[in-house]
């Protein structure tokens, strides 16, 4: 006969999305524990709701397979005195592998003699492996977990019975009081205990207890429920897949409803509504064909369809309270002006160790416009640009935003419109916060992008000045994020800025126009260089670009964000040519033996008549040559020309002694030297790259 | 439908269940408090080992939330039910859903749910693993295990029970707005809360004077640090209720910035921590006497001496 095996972990109701990482990881780790024990199975099927993880395991086989070893043990000359008697070694030997002295062969090992013992291990029966399953459960681990009553345990929420049932026989182990049994609970409200006879007829079981165990047929219940509303009132409703995994996990028994709310909450902006909805409520919405919101929702109920009316009239009336909220809030808004939300702001703080979420707009005005001039905006976009930083914090003071955070920005957008702002300016208030997370939407109009690349450097800037510089996994304002937007934002327009001179001016203008902050910002510039260097390495290192090659862009002669990506991705590109490794090597000798001089790069004037060979005069007309607009050239081209040098510096070097005796020699060969490392730290450090033969 | 109970109906059904549950039922305490947890009763009976089981209503008062009267669901001073049972019953979730019984809220006509919902009172030292219930949607209680309070890992865990009784009600009596609910069968909540609604929310959002307020604010955090010096345990709390009172008052006026915010949560964060120590300390002294087990009794407090 097969062996199927049930285990099953009852608890209050565990968080919805816990339910689906949660099981997954129970059948890993049941998994692991079969193969680790040697137990073979033909399968695992999982059950997940929010009361019960479960698995249904078939085709165990009946036990361990047995195992025959020949064990090891000391030489001959030490398990046996003179008399061949047995020593202490010996009988503690086999005693350790439970055999006694009279077990003990003796084999040949490379010309000695050794103790042997011959050992059967009979393998142990499956059931016997199977009360395994407990460290399989309390090893669970689980995003939030918690204690309950008097014990010092941890789980996602407190386990209220367990079921362990191999064929028809309950494996015992217990778990703090709880102990293995056959009973199963139902649904909370519409089902009841129930005894299994077997592991197999779990599912059936339970469906008669009103529950569906099954995650997938639950989801799928719930999918034709919906759809089948639709399809009767002719409505469009968006299945956010999101949604539709947190509501499958908020339920046992699933039925879909239908609800409706008074036309007049339609005046609120769609975004409102939706977050109402969906975000508040977990309720789906729904619009007519052509996607225009409708004053309906749908959603899911835990139970069947008994009294559903009521369920019906609850839930609309609970929407309709926030929506009242809600219209009440953009009501009341919109008889302000945006001055006065921005004179508001006056009394905002950013943060108090910084300044005001006004002055912080200051800032921002004077960081974004010299943005604009150096990214080339028209007049009119300048303009825009302007009137964007600003006011674009206003909205935090409306009373929308206090009530829907998350709305932030969606909302300046709105407003600004509704008070006659123009589009882009408006859009760019939205766009600021943009990308909300790692992998988020990046802002896609210029003023926008540069209105979030102002806004997230002054906070860099600001927080590093007044101390609050982001440590190991402490980084409470996200400053990481907010570098990593910078970075993908220039990337995506590629734009091109030197960070430390770009930071150096704009602090300098921020003084000139006396909102800059009292705090020492220049003290931090080559902090924040290397804070946003970490995050240029991260955004390399996803794009799968090799470690040392990102290491090595990051670790150049200066920090210009699209400049050292490109730098990436050129090396990248080449690290298969067939002379790479020659190309490296010869730059990376040039960079070693320049540092043996010191020559700043207003003193690198290299005097031809110092030239003793032909090859000095050939290095450094194909320098001059590769200097010619260097700076100016993309990275792929500066490569190229650094490359082009190779021969000519081989050819130098076997020609040439650098390390001359007469210093004026050395230094003029020094020189020589420096002014090609310094065009190779302009792309990136290239000594870090690792070539291999 | 359920049957129309009154407010005070309804709070005396979940009295007389919750006494039969074996919790002792408590009056409001005198301090204003935004929540029934900071009543003493809840905060500082959660912390420690002895057991505690305790039912009351608490009136708390949340400045930010005053609406003047004006809307139906939101409220400067709305009460709470609170229950508190240490450590946490193995049948609590059973013990909850047969209140509603008792209120005439049959789960079968409706849909019940517990939806993650961790609570967090920062302010406090606080944090706790639980759900809020939702009533066809609507969110009537609080239920959380408590895991630390006042800074402190809970040993045994209490389990916190809050119902929002103008929402219960209003579900219950099936009114739009709180309002209209019947306190009693010939007085309705807004003959009562209606006015003191306006007037508390026109002074905390107008009339209130920031200086004597911030004045307050620092008066009352000295004066609690000076009597946990003294390990003067109730009365400090009763100090420290106070500035987070006035904090709230501070910061219905907006005369607190986001950021600034979190300097005052911290200063009232640190003197919850100290007189949550100093209360176990006092009941040490006492030599817990509300644990009825003499062995664990004497475990418990020959413990301490070692520490020492």
């Amino acid at each position: 006969m097969a062996n199927n095996f049930l285990l099953e972990i009852g608890l209050e109701e565990i968080p919805a999305h816990v339910v689906t990482p949660s099981i997954n990881q129970l059948k890993k780790r049941a998994t692991d524990f079969l193969k680790a024990q040697r137990i073979t199975f033909a399968n695992i099927k999982t059950f997940s709701t929010p009361r019960r993880l479960a698995l249904y395991i078939t085709d165990l086989a009946d036990k361990q397979p047995d195992i025959d070893k020949s064990v090891k043990g000391p030489a001959k000359k030490i398990a046996q005195d003179a008399d061949g008697n047995w020593t202490k070694a010996a009988v503690g030997f086999s005693r350790g592998q439970g055999a006694t002295t009279d077990d003990i062969t003796f084999k040949d090992v490379k010309g000695t003699q050794y103790v042997f013992v011959e050992k059967h291990i009979a393998g142990k029966p499956v059931d016997e492996i199977l009360t395994g399953m407990k460290n399989v459960i309390t090893a669970m681990t689980f995003p939030t977990m918690m204690k309950w009553g008097n014990y010092s345990f941890e789980y996602v929420r407190p386990i209220k019975w367990l079921v362990a049932l191999l064929n028809d026989q309950v494996v015992p182990f217990k778990i703090l009081d709880v102990t293995t049994d056959r009973i199963t609970s139902g649904h909370r409200f519409l089902g009841k205990d129930v005894e299994l006879a077997n592991a197999d007829e779990y599912e059936e079981k339970l469906t008669e207890q009103f529950v569906v165990a099954d995650a997938d047929k639950r989801k799928e219940m719930i999918t034709k429920q919906i759809q089948k509303i639709a399809q009767d009132n002719n409505w469009k409703i968006n299945l956010d897949p999101d949604l539709l995994e947190e509501v499958n996990n908020l339920v046992e028994w699933p039925t879909a409803f239908a609800g409706k709310f008074d036309d007049k909450y339609l005046k609120i902006p769609d975004e409102v509504l939706i977050t109402s909805m969906k975000d508040h409520q977990r309720f789906f919405y729904v619009t007519d064909q052509e996607g225009k919101l409708l004053p309906h929702f749908v959603s899911v109920r835990n139970g069947n369809d008994y009294d559903l009316q009521n369920v019906v009239q609850g839930n609309e009336k609970v929407l309709t309270a926030r929506l009242e909220d809600a219209m009440f809030f953009y009501q009341e808004d919109q008889k302000k002006s945006i001055a006065d939300y921005v004179e508001r702001l006056k009394k905002v703080s950013f943060h108090d160790k910084i300044s005001t979420m006004y002055d912080k707009m200051q800032r921002v005005q004077v960081i974004s416009h010299y943005f604009g001039q150096l990214f080339g905006l028209s007049d009119d976009q300048l303009k825009d640009l302007k009137r964007a930083a600003e006011i674009y914090k206003f909205d935090l003071v409306t009373g929308m935003v206090g009530e829907f955070a998350e709305l932030q920005g969606v909302m300046g957008e709105k407003y600004a419109l509704l008070n006659g702002e123009s589009e882009a300016v408006a859009k760019a208030i939205s766009e600021h916060y943009m990308p909300i997370s790692a992998n988020g939407d990046l802002p896609q109009s210029d003023i926008g992008s540069i209105l979030a690349i102002a806004d997230k450097l002054d906070s860099i800037l600001t927080f590093f000045a007044a101390g609050m510089i982001p440590s190991g996994s402490n980084d409470p304002y996200a400053l990481r994020r907010q570098a990593t937007g910078i970075v993908r934002i220039v990337s995506n327009k590629n734009w091109k800025f030197d960070l430390t001179s770009t930071l150096n001016k704009v602090i300098e203008l921020q003084k000139q126009q006396n909102v800059a902050p009292d705090l020492d910002m220049s003290g931090q510039i080559s902090a924040i260089d290397d804070f946003v260097k970490d995050r240029i390495k991260q955004f390399l290192d996803d794009l799968g670009i090799r470690y040392d090659i990102s290491d090595a862009v990051t670790s150049g002669s200066h920090t210009n964000i699209v400049f050292n990506i490109a730098s990436g991705k050129a090396l990248q590109n080449h690290s298969d040519d067939r002379d790479f490794k020659e190309v490296i090597e010869s730059l990376t000798r040039v960079q070693r033996i320049a540092k043996k001089g010191s020559f700043s790069s207003d003193d690198l004037t290299v005097d031809p008549s110092l030239f003793e060979n032909d090859s000095e005069k050939a290095l450094h007309d194909a320098v001059a040559k590769a200097a010619d607009g260097y700076t100016s050239l993309t990275a792929e081209a500066d490569f190229e020309r650094l490359a082009g040098l190779k021969d000519e510096i081989n050819t130098y070097f076997d020609a040439t002694m650098i390390m001359a005796k007469d210093e004026k020699l050395k230094n003029n060969r020094l020189r020589q030297l420096t002014m090609i490392a310094n065009m190779i730290m302009f792309l990136g450090d290239l000594d870090k790259l690792v070539v291999k033969g | 439908m359920t049957e129309k109970l009154s407010v005070q109906e309804i709070i005396l059904r979940l009295q007389k269940y919750w006494a039969a549950q074996g919790c002792m039922l408590m009056q409001a305490y005198d301090t204003e408090k935004g929540a029934g947890t900071m009543s003493p009763y809840t905060f500082l009976r959660a912390i420690g080992p002895e057991p505690w089981n305790a039912a009351y209503v608490e009136p708390s008062r949340r400045p930010a939330d005053g609406r003047y009267g004006e809307n139906p669901n939101r409220l400067y001073q709305h009460h709470q039910f609170q229950v508190i049972m240490k450590p946490s019953p193995e049948n609590i979730q059973e013990l909850y859903l047969n209140s509603l019984k008792e209120l005439g809220i049959n789960p079968l006509e409706h849909d019940i749910r517990f939806v993650e919902d961790n609570w967090e009172n920062p302010s406090m030292g606080c944090a706790g693993v639980g759900w809020e219930v939702w009533l066809d949607g609507m969110e009537i209680t609080q239920f959380t295990y408590f895991q630390i309070v006042g800074g402190l890992e809970m040993d045994p865990v209490a389990s916190e029970i809050t119902y929002g009784l103008e929402r219960l009600s209003s579900y219950i009596q099936n009114v739009n707005s709180v309002f209209d609910l019947e306190w009693s069968d010939d007085v309705l909540y807004g003959d009562i809360f209606k006015e003191p609604e306006y007037e508390h929310s026109k002074y905390s959002f107008e009339v209130s004077d920031q200086e004597m307020l911030l004045k307050h604010f620092n008066e009352y955090e000295h004066e609690a640090k000076r009597l946990l010096d003294q390990s003067l345990v109730h009365p400090a709390y009763d100090y420290i209720l106070k500035c987070s009172h006035t904090f709230n008052l501070l910061d219905a006026r907006g005369a607190v910035s986001v950021t600034e915010r979190a300097g005052y949560l911290s200063r009232i964060r640190n003197l919850a921590r100290r007189v949550a120590k100093e209360f176990v300390a006092a009941r040490k002294r006492r030599g817990f006497p509300l644990i009825k087990d003499e062995k664990k009794r004497q475990e418990l407090l020959k413990d301490e001496t070692e520490e020492k």
